[in-house]
């Protein structure tokens, strides 16, 4: 298997190499940050016209963690939407693909900062969502073991290559990785990430396998902005 | 045409007379277009003016008269003063003013509403002049523009862009006269046709090129050794030379080999002689102290890299040093032909060979120099990605039809083929942004109202204005050290990734540790040590030319090699007695085992970035054929494959379909290939490089381009700039077009030698640093083994 369980809360949860979290007692799937449509807001902000394929294929990989774990309820922890009137011009073919996906089970569609508002599409929708003794927000509050996204959360073993986007975690707080394919992502060691956490914190890379490794606070060179999409 | 008296009187107050090529611009000036090569200190920029101060001299004429272009802002500067001395001295009513990144806003805006007479300029800054709606105004009345070291504009990205502005300035001033500045080039026709409006002719004239150039090989005591570049061995002969010249320059193809050598200089000079460094990562105040102290003529060498090559006063050099073979004659005469210039003298060269293969290579430079035979390729046709840009600046400037835009295209030469449906795809390209996917409908940058072509958000200007250029920033972090605060140079962020505490480095001549990551900088502390433990950042690689490899292989065709010094001649002699010297119409092949395993050489000399690129295609082929290639290393001449089976049919591997189909698939994922797709997505605007306040908010948001490369070959594999990116690689660092252009001269002739043991051509190969290890799963496992080891470190395993 090349997903990583643990232990949070008394709980047992799995992270999987997509950067979707796996709840098996409840059958639970839950992914954040899908940002679709994200190219169309750009072009609709700036003009700039990105290659409009983003929606396509988030929506193809969650269709296979889908395929593979059969969950009964799918949690997407916030800004599944670029902004609520990308969630509208979804096309026809993406629009079924996420009815199909929807159909037999529970879903659950989180508000986050970027899609505050109720959406016309099927599911629930909630602010937070709590479960035994487990809280699931957006972005990250004072609450005790509290699962949330929001700030694409990325990092790179010292030496061996490119950052990639990861789960972190202690005792007390999960962060998921954005799971959207137009994502960046904010080093695990920005003091913006750091602050939220007290104990030593643990990455889980996403990617061909979960690599589960300490983050160590040192410095990495952080790269230079390439490309600048939406605020998170 | 005669100058008017002012001019002539004042030449002759000072007991000047006028060159003849200058006088043959002057009785030319009416000339649609005009090419003047000539050396430098020939009087080529003021042989280019002439004309404009004699029109201008009656003071008749208003607003914009000359356009100067230059490839550098410090040239701009440069002539500004030179030119302004002799105006003011002569009292002509001329005004003269630069235009260039670093000019204010307010004068920017001021130079739009009331031109100069004669305004100098880079490409970048006369493509955004062009951008503007009042662009026809300034524009108007322009007589000449003077595109001067065109020779090194030409065969770039920033080239193609100038003249596709020209066509532009053309369009607005009909009577508008061309002239182009070069130094000596394989080709001037090929300069003077990328120079005219198509299809105007240009006439090329010719200064006197002064004597040859002195140029020999440094005799030194020791030998060369067999590998390597760093020329260490003749550290003490070029010491000597130093000491025996003025000025000495001592050009290195690498930056890592600059500051080696630098370092190593430094540790021999036991008498303190002045020497100085200067290559492109240091800090531009400390290129610019180095630059100050050379033309105050404080130093007696300055060890450096092509950075050097334009922009400051040679006069005083009466030395060039070569180190490491020069890859390339042009780039060779050309720098040579620079030094001494200011005394009608020869310019006098040393070249420096750093291996034993590099004698060779050095003698038929020597050769080619000698014959001058200078070498080049053939540009390709005018790059998309850089019309693309023309497109969105044109845009700017307000509505335009689609159709005079395509003819204003096509009097451009690079680009006066180019047919309507590649202009209209790339039209689709800025408008829709040109997806199989038409999903833009509703967002569209251009839309189409009444038969022109307009911005749909006026706003976008400003991103596209900030947007232009063709150079492509690399991404560099600056190095400080510790509590200072002036930087000491810049290390490429590959190279910064691959640091730890502790390693230590050379940079400016100096050996620095590396301490930590700040605010976007290197921290590193100074260290005594002799020796770094990283031997240093890269720098570029140039191949060697097509031409020059042609040549050695000549060589290797003769009986007996009288010009080579006795070592290595004895070489090649060997070499032919053992096996086979390579030859133009065959790849030779030699198998061999070594130190226990299976070795196999590919004799291509294809250049170093082709031998590179044929090396990853074969072992990726041996994999498939259950070779078990282990790792490979690449010469400008030769790949050496190392591997656990012995190959026994190499002609096989060279099967051309298979090379393609081996490359398609290779393309897909290559790193190079992500880095010259977001070089073109940038030029094309389909990334934007610089947004206003983009710099500090929100890192999170920003995603690598590499996700939009990767998208585009799963979903859009015919993209526009997906095209343009294969077609890039053709050349440039991939450079698959040299790998063709050897399977066409050989055409399956291959000669495989089976050895005993490794021959005297293959073995310095053994010692090649940048041997490349060839990954499957490997780089996977390597990270999971890490990762496990800092858990179990961390008392984390259990988790």
């Amino acid at each position: 298997m090349n997903a990583h369980s643990f232990t949070f809360g008394e709980h047992r949860l799995t992270a999987l190499p997509s950067g979707a979290l796996w709840w098996g007692d409840r059958q639970l799937l839950c992914v954040s940050d899908l940002h679709l449509g994200k190219s169309d807001r750009i072009a609709r902000r700036s003009g700039v016209m990105l290659p409009p394929y983003e929606t396509q294929e988030t929506l193809a990989k969650l269709s296979h963690d889908i395929a593979v774990t059969d969950p009964k309820t799918v949690l997407c922890l916030g800004d599944s939407f670029d902004d609520l009137m990308a969630a509208d011009s979804l096309s026809d073919a993406d629009d079924t693909t996420l009815t199909s996906l929807q159909a037999g089970r529970q879903w659950l569609w989180l508000e986050g900062n970027h899609d505050p508002g109720p959406l016309a599409l099927g599911g629930t929708h909630l602010s937070i969502h709590q479960d035994g003794g487990l809280t699931f927000r957006h972005i990250a509050s004072d609450t005790q073991l509290e699962i949330s996204g929001h700030y694409h959360p990325k990092y790179a073993i010292p030496g061996a290559g490119n950052a990639r986007s990861c789960f972190l975690t202690d005792a007390k707080r999960l962060i998921l990785p954005a799971y959207g394919a137009y994502t960046g992502g904010l080093r695990a060691t920005d003091p913006v990430l750091t602050r939220l956490f007290s104990g030593s914190v643990i990455a889980i890379l996403t990617g061909h396998r979960a690599i589960c490794v300490p983050v160590k606070p040192s410095a990495h060179p952080a790269r230079p902005n390439r490309l600048r999409g939406s605020r998170p | 045409m005669e100058l008017p008296p002012i001019i002539h009187d004042w030449f002759t107050a000072r007991g000047w007379s006028i060159h003849p090529h200058q006088q043959d611009m002057l009785d030319r000036a009416d000339a649609p277009a005009l090419l003047l090569i000539a050396p430098t200190g020939g009087g080529k920029t003021l042989a280019g003016f002439l004309p404009t101060l004699a029109e201008l001299a009656d003071g008749q004429h208003k607003g914009l008269h000359t356009l100067y272009v230059s490839p550098l802002k410090a040239l701009a500067a440069d002539i500004k003063r030179n030119l302004t001395t002799p105006v003011t001295d002569m009292g002509l009513p001329i005004r003269i003013e630069d235009r260039t990144g670093d000019t204010s806003a307010t004068q920017k805006k001021r130079q739009r509403a009331d031109p100069p007479h004669i305004l100098l300029t880079t490409p970048e800054s006369l493509a955004l002049l062009t951008s503007y709606e009042d662009a026809p105004r300034m524009f108007a009345g322009v007589q000449r523009v003077i595109v001067d070291e065109i020779h090194a504009l030409a065969e770039s990205k920033r080239g193609d862009q100038l003249m596709l502005a020209l066509s532009r300035v053309q369009a607005m001033a009909p009577g508008l006269r061309r002239v182009g500045l070069s130094a000596t080039v394989e080709n001037p026709a090929r300069i003077a046709s990328g120079l005219a409006c198509h299809p105007d002719p240009c006439e090329i004239l010719y200064a006197d090129p002064g004597p040859d150039p002195d140029i020999s090989m440094l005799v030194t005591e020791e030998r060369p050794p067999w590998a390597g570049g760093g020329a260490k061995y003749a550290i003490p002969a070029v010491l000597e030379q130093v000491k025996q010249h003025k000025t000495t320059l001592i050009f290195h193809n690498t930056r890592a080999q600059a500051e080696i050598f630098f370092h190593n200089l430094w540790l021999a000079n036991d008498t303190d002689l002045p020497i100085g460094i200067h290559h492109g990562s240091l800090d531009r105040d400390q290129r610019q102290r180095v630059e100050a102290a050379m033309v105050a003529g404080t130093l007696r060498a300055i060890v450096c890299t092509g950075s050097l090559d334009l922009g400051i006063d040679w006069g005083d050099v009466d030395l060039v040093i070569q180190v490491g073979a020069p890859k390339n004659v042009k780039r060779l005469i050309q720098r040579i032909g620079r030094a001494n210039h200011r005394y009608n003298a020869p310019s006098k060269a040393l070249l420096v060979p750093a291996n034993r293969f590099e004698v060779v290579e050095c003698v038929a430079a020597l050769q080619a120099a000698r014959d001058h035979e200078l070498d080049g390729d053939p540009p390709g046709p005018g790059p998309r990605d850089v019309l693309c840009q023309h497109i969105l600046i044109r845009a700017c400037a307000g509505p335009f039809s689609a159709d005079d835009l395509y003819q204003q295209v096509r009097t451009v030469g690079a680009y006066s083929t180019l047919a309507r449906a590649d202009f209209d795809a790339c039209l689709d390209f800025c408008a829709t942004g040109g997806y199989a996917l038409r999903a833009y409908d509703r967002w569209k940058r251009l839309h189409l109202r009444d038969g022109l072509w307009h911005l749909r958000d006026p706003r976008a200007t400003r991103d596209l204005r900030m947007n232009i250029g063709t150079i492509q920033d690399t991404d560099t972090l600056k190095v400080r050290l510790r509590g200072g605060f002036k930087p000491l140079g810049e290390i490429e962020e590959s190279f910064a990734a691959t640091l730890t505490p502790g390693d230590t480095f050379l940079i400016g001549g100096q050996i620095v540790r590396y301490e930590s990551l700040k605010d976007m900088s290197v921290e590193v502390t100074r260290r005594a040590d002799k020796t770094p433990k990283i031997a240093t950042f890269m720098g570029t690689k140039f191949a060697t030319s097509t031409q020059l490899s042609q040549r050695i292989l000549r060589m290797f065709r003769e009986d007996d090699w009288p010009e080579l010094p006795m070592h290595t001649a004895e070489w090649l002699h060997l070499q032919r007695e053992w096996s086979k010297l390579p030859q133009a119409d065959r790849i030779l092949v030699e198998s061999f085992p070594h130190d226990g395993r299976a070795h196999t050489c590919f004799y291509g000399f294809a250049g170093r970035n082709a031998q590179q690129t044929l090396g990853l295609l074969l072992t990726k082929r041996m994999e498939e054929l259950d070779l078990n290639p282990l790792g490979f290393v690449s010469t400008d001449y030769a790949t050496l494959v190392w591997g656990l089976t012995p190959v026994d049919d190499p002609a096989s591997l060279f099967n051309p379909d298979a090379l393609h189909d081996g490359f398609a698939d290779w393309l897909a994922g290559n790193a190079v290939m992500k880095r010259t797709f977001r070089a073109s997505a940038t030029i094309a605007g389909l990334i934007q490089r610089n947004l206003p306040q983009a710099r500090k908010s929100g890192r999170q948001a920003t995603f690598s381009s590499d996700i939009l490369y990767d998208t585009l070959a799963k979903y859009d594999p015919d993209h526009l700039i997906m095209q343009v990116t294969k077609e890039e690689a053709l050349r440039g660092i991939v450079d698959f077009g040299r790998i063709e252009e050897m399977l066409t001269r050989t055409s399956g002739r291959v000669d495989h030698v089976i050895l005993p043991r490794v021959s005297p051509l293959a073995a310095p190969m053994l010692l090649e640093p940048g041997r490349v290890p060839v990954v499957g799963a490997g780089r996977e496992r390597l990270m999971e083994e890490m990762a496990a080891r800092l858990m179990d470190e961390a008392g984390l395993s259990a988790l």
